[in-house]
């Protein structure tokens, strides 16, 4: 049985992590490998780092990071922000990332989403898709969530799927920070319109949150960085909660 | 030393990582010597079928890795790569194995990523290691079950999880990327 993936997702900026980190047992709270190896060992199913700075003087910074990443874990890891050409990936590929996330410069270019696609193949091209519901309607935001476009969220998720996307990385931007719990709705509307998997993201709060993500959606993974940041909701113990409430977790 | 097949094929350095965090030394080669003089050798990737073999042939890499003697171990694309025919792409494969590739039907999520577990385990590869652990996967084309499935998988359907055939090993998983239990598997196929 295919397992429902719980994921941390790290930001980076210049090569450090950001929004502190309280782990117990780390020295150097902003060593984004330290933080890494030590949810690999409690269980994390998969990594995604995003570089939110993102600056062309950075993305030499970041491209040593992921070959630092991937020289220490042994689990898949995900890595987006600031990617806008295949030379791009090309370097983030050859450092050892497994996949690529693109937001804002797939919806300005979405030959981009097909272009990673062909080279690496669909499990490599993941599609971040930041959203917000405004006027009755989920739309699509870029760059970083500041900039509304005219795309409705479902028909870009279905488009992205179309051009070669391999996973899609939803965030509702009205949950996230919220800790109120996922974007249930959204998440199912997007998992049911395409046959990719969809990773739940924005509004974890607590380890119920999960458990409604699972129960009420077809979302394959849910994200969340703060709340592990800082320990709110541990993996080990999020994982057994979730295999007591019947979801199949590894 | 163990030689890493050199392809058109994404991410091999994770498997080089994986090998030195095991302590062997790897070479990622094209060279036919290099790869017939290795220890053992390690078929990786994740890619397209029809234009890694095609770049296999035009290499002459597909005769090469036919007349290897020491153990090889195929991953993922590399799996599909050493069986009979797959649909991706129309093509005919090495034939090492007399296997099928196929797409798997939409009646799930395509492609099958992520943990899974796998069942019915017959080989040393899986030394120490009970179906009750999860590794894994990503991959849109299965390989169909046959006489030399050593392990099996469900998803969808049941599809080779692992096959082995004399000194060819082959796992749909990346035991690379598949955190203790993978690096087991990879341990025991250096110790081979």
């Amino acid at each position: 049985m295919l397992k429902k993936r719980i994921i941390p997702c790290l930001d980076i900026k210049g090569g450090r992590t950001v929004k502190g980190i309280n782990f117990v047992g780390i020295k150097d709270a902003g060593n984004p490998i330290e933080l890494a190896k030590r949810y690999v060992q409690q269980g994390a199913d998969e990594l995604v780092f995003l570089d939110i700075t993102a600056t062309i003087e950075n993305r030499k910074t970041l491209k040593d990071l992921v070959k630092r990443i991937a020289q220490e874990i042994n689990i898949p890891f995900t890595v987006g922000g600031g990617i806008n050409t295949a030379e791009d990936v090309d370097q983030l590929i050859a450092a050892g990332a497994d996949k690529v996330s693109v937001n804002s410069s797939a919806v300005k270019r979405p030959e981009l989403i097909t272009e990673i696609a062909q080279q690496y193949g669909n499990q490599c091209t993941v599609v971040a898709i930041d959203t917000k519901f405004e006027n009755n309607e989920w739309k699509v935001f870029v760059h970083g969530g500041r900039t509304p476009t005219e795309l409705n969220t479902v028909d870009w998720a279905r488009h992205v799927e179309q051009l070669g996307a391999g996973e899609i990385l939803l965030t509702s931007m009205n949950n996230d920070g919220t800790k109120a719990g996922f974007a249930l709705d959204i998440t199912e509307q997007v998992s049911q319109a395409v046959n990719i998997p969809v990773i739940a993201s924005g509004g974890a709060g607590n380890k119920e949150h999960f458990n409604e993500l699972f129960k009420k959606t077809s979302a394959t993974a849910g994200l969340a960085a703060s709340i592990f940041h800082y320990e709110e909701v541990a993996i080990p113990t999020l994982k057994e909660y979730l295999k007591q409430q019947n979801i199949n977790i590894r | 030393m163990i030689a890493i097949i050199k392809y058109n094929a994404g991410n091999i350095a994770s498997v080089q990582n994986a090998l030195s965090r095991l302590g062997y030394d790897s070479i990622i080669t094209d060279n036919a010597e290099e790869i017939l003089s290795a220890d053992k050798v390690i078929f990786p990737g994740v890619g397209e079928a029809s234009s890694a073999m095609q770049y296999l042939k035009e290499r002459k890499l597909d005769k090469v890795i036919l007349s290897i003697k020491q153990p090889i171990l195929g991953i993922c694309l590399g799996l599909q790569l050493m069986c009979n025919y797959s649909e991706e792409g129309n093509t005919e494969c090495l034939g090492i194995f007399n296997n099928q590739v196929k797409q798997f039907p939409p009646l799930d999520k395509v492609p099958h990523m992520g943990w899974n577990n796998f069942e019915e385990l017959k080989s040393e590869l899986f030394n120490g290691i009970d179906a009750t652990n999860d590794l894994y996967y990503v991959h849109s084309y299965y390989a169909e079950l046959g006489e030399n499935t050593v392990a099996t998988c469900n998803y969808i359907k049941p599809f080779s999880a692992a096959l082995q055939k004399n000194n060819f090993y082959a796992t749909q998983f990346h035991p690379e990327k598949s955190a203790d239990i993978g690096t087991q598997i990879l341990k025991n196929f250096c110790a081979l």
